[in-house]
């Protein structure tokens, strides 16, 4: 398998607060990468540098490296459009837009140009299927997508994000404000969606991580403290931090 | 256990007590008593003045007619000219000053000038039509010279309004749209003005009935014709209600004219605020739908 996202002396700034310290690290393709940290730790500031969706902030400023298949994402000229288009996301709260659930599917593939309602209709339907929904929601397509509860708005904004055929697939805490038997479906579709897409997980909760992850990288204060295979991290951990941190020492 | 029963407070404490109740519900009797005699003081005058001939003529001493057609006729035209030329301004500057403006600062100053604006007294705004848009642009005293003025009037409120309705979407959905490879422009005219667009039509409805009450600012600048010059007529002069109000009352003591316009403009005020409500509560609806 090789690297999908190279990451290089990753540094991060908000304001005068350095956030994120000489992160090196590599994304395998076809992966599930988890990343774990107590809060403020800067895993969620490092996911969102990935497709830049830090851009949105004011006045933070990045230095170092990420390279996706090779391009450097910060470099000139880059289409950042098409970079989030590649790069989707999945946030920590369900957030369908306040249209119809079909709306909500053909929002991305609209907003690239795709025209025509035959084509639009399989983008949906393919969409919603892949993210295990559809059997819900295909009679009530035209309903307001306000109308699911939580876990369902979860699975609809993950077909929102694959309606785009995006490669790799963010995922900012998908399941800390859903119910067990919600995050336990989102688990088993996560681990469904590795076998075509990469996935980086953000994740709060370390069963999780053992749960579905290939990899996990552990963040303290803004660095990456140690990055390995999810097993291995697990159960022979090299530095002692991240000991303490599995153990629950700390967290 | 303490004991539960009411203690009984001094006289003193009780006389007050029931003296500021009586007050109390003196002012809202007066209150009410106030509202409810003017109401109807206006409509009982008003009212049975309403003819359909006042409705659909014009004034001609030749005819020995007074209507008010055309002060209707100028009223439709200057609310829907002001609104056609508030909207785009009011709404761009607000859409740019929320979504797209990086200096703080300035957008912070413009907000404090526009705050400042609205609570300028209507006849500067009037005086300053009448010298810029009549004496410098070389505009006649006309209906489209009190449309502008009535615009940059309320140009103010559609803005803070506007910019308000933009905070009340949430940040999420600008996220969830920039997620999926969406440009701003596309955002905001998908995602976020389709979120705030009842804000936006309620603000323009209270405009609406601000400009139906306008006529001090309209006294310099559309002037006092009582014809139907034209279709629209927005290069000619002419009378909105309020104004015909206060001709037929001071100039030509119509008194029964001027409570026909009185109760006409009550009615339609309570129209227009009865239907901001309900456009509030059709988005609601289709919100939670």
């Amino acid at each position: 398998m090789s690297d999908c996202l190279t990451v290089k002396d990753l540094c991060l700034w908000y304001g005068d607060t350095q956030a994120l310290k000489n992160i090196t690290m590599n994304i395998k393709e076809r992966s599930i990468t988890a990343l774990i940290g107590p809060s403020g730790c800067g895993k969620s500031t490092f996911l969102k540098t990935l497709n830049r969706m830090n851009d949105l902030v004011s006045g933070v400023r990045v230095t170092g490296e990420v390279r996706y298949r090779g391009e450097d994402i910060y470099g000139k000229g880059v289409d950042v459009n098409e970079l989030r288009r590649r790069v989707g996301m999945v946030f920590q709260k369900p957030n369908p837009f306040p249209m119809s659930i079909y709306d909500n599917i053909a929002y991305g593939p609209r907003t690239h140009g795709v025209k025509g309602r035959a084509r639009l209709d399989d983008i949906v339907e393919r969409a919603l299927r892949d993210a295990a929904i559809w059997d819900e929601v295909k009679d009530r397509l035209r309903t307001s997508a306000l109308g699911l509860s939580g876990g369902p708005q979860q699975r609809l904004c993950i077909a929102r994000a694959l309606a785009v055929e995006p490669d790799v697939l963010l995922m900012d805490e998908p399941t800390s404000a859903l119910d067990p038997i919600s995050t336990s479906r989102i688990e088993e579709l996560t681990m469904e969606l590795k076998e075509r897409y990469t996935v980086v997980i953000v994740t709060h909760n370390m069963q999780q991580a053992v749960r579905i992850s290939d990899t996990t990288a552990f963040f303290l204060l803004g660095e990456l403290i140690e990055c390995a295979d999810t097993e291995r991290m697990f159960s022979r951990p090299e530095d002692k931090r991240t000991e303490d941190y599995i153990t629950g020492r700390f967290g | 256990m303490q004991d539960m029963q009411k203690k009984r407070l001094p006289l003193r404490r009780r006389a007050y007590a029931a003296a500021m109740i009586a007050l109390m519900g003196a002012a809202v009797i007066l209150t009410c008593a106030l509202t409810v005699f003017f109401i109807g003081y206006v409509l009982s005058k008003g009212l049975p003045n309403i003819t359909w001939e006042l409705l659909s003529t014009s004034p001609s001493y030749l005819k020995e007619t007074v209507g008010i057609l055309p002060d209707i006729r100028n009223t439709l035209v200057i609310v829907l000219a002001t609104l056609v030329i508030v909207l785009p301004f009011g709404v761009g500057a607000a859409v740019y000053l929320n979504e797209y403006a990086e200096n703080r600062r300035l957008v912070s100053l413009i907000e404090y000038a526009a705050e400042t604006l609205s609570g300028i007294p209507s006849i500067i705004y009037g005086l300053v039509g009448m010298l810029v848009f009549q004496q410098f642009l070389g505009m006649q005293t006309s209906l489209l010279c009190g449309a502008l003025t009535l615009a940059i009037m309320n140009l103010p409120t559609i803005l803070r309004n506007t910019q308000e309705s933009l905070k009340t979407v949430p940040q999420a959905y600008r996220e969830g749209a920039f997620g999926l490879g969406a440009g701003k422009w596309r955002t905001i005219r998908t995602v976020v003005l389709p979120g705030c667009v009842d804000g936006i039509i309620t603000g323009c409805i209270l405009a609406v009935g601000r400009i139906l009450g306008e006529s001090a600012a309209l006294l310099f600048t559309a002037g006092f014709a009582h014809a139907l010059n034209g279709c629209l007529g927005l290069m000619s002069s002419g009378a909105t209600l309020t104004v015909a109000l206060y001709v037929y009352a001071k100039e030509q003591g119509e008194f029964g004219v001027a409570f026909a316009i009185a109760a006409i403009l009550m009615v339609m005020t309570v129209l227009m605020d009865l239907a901001a409500v309900l456009v509030g509560r059709f988005f609601e609806k289709r919100r939670n739908a």
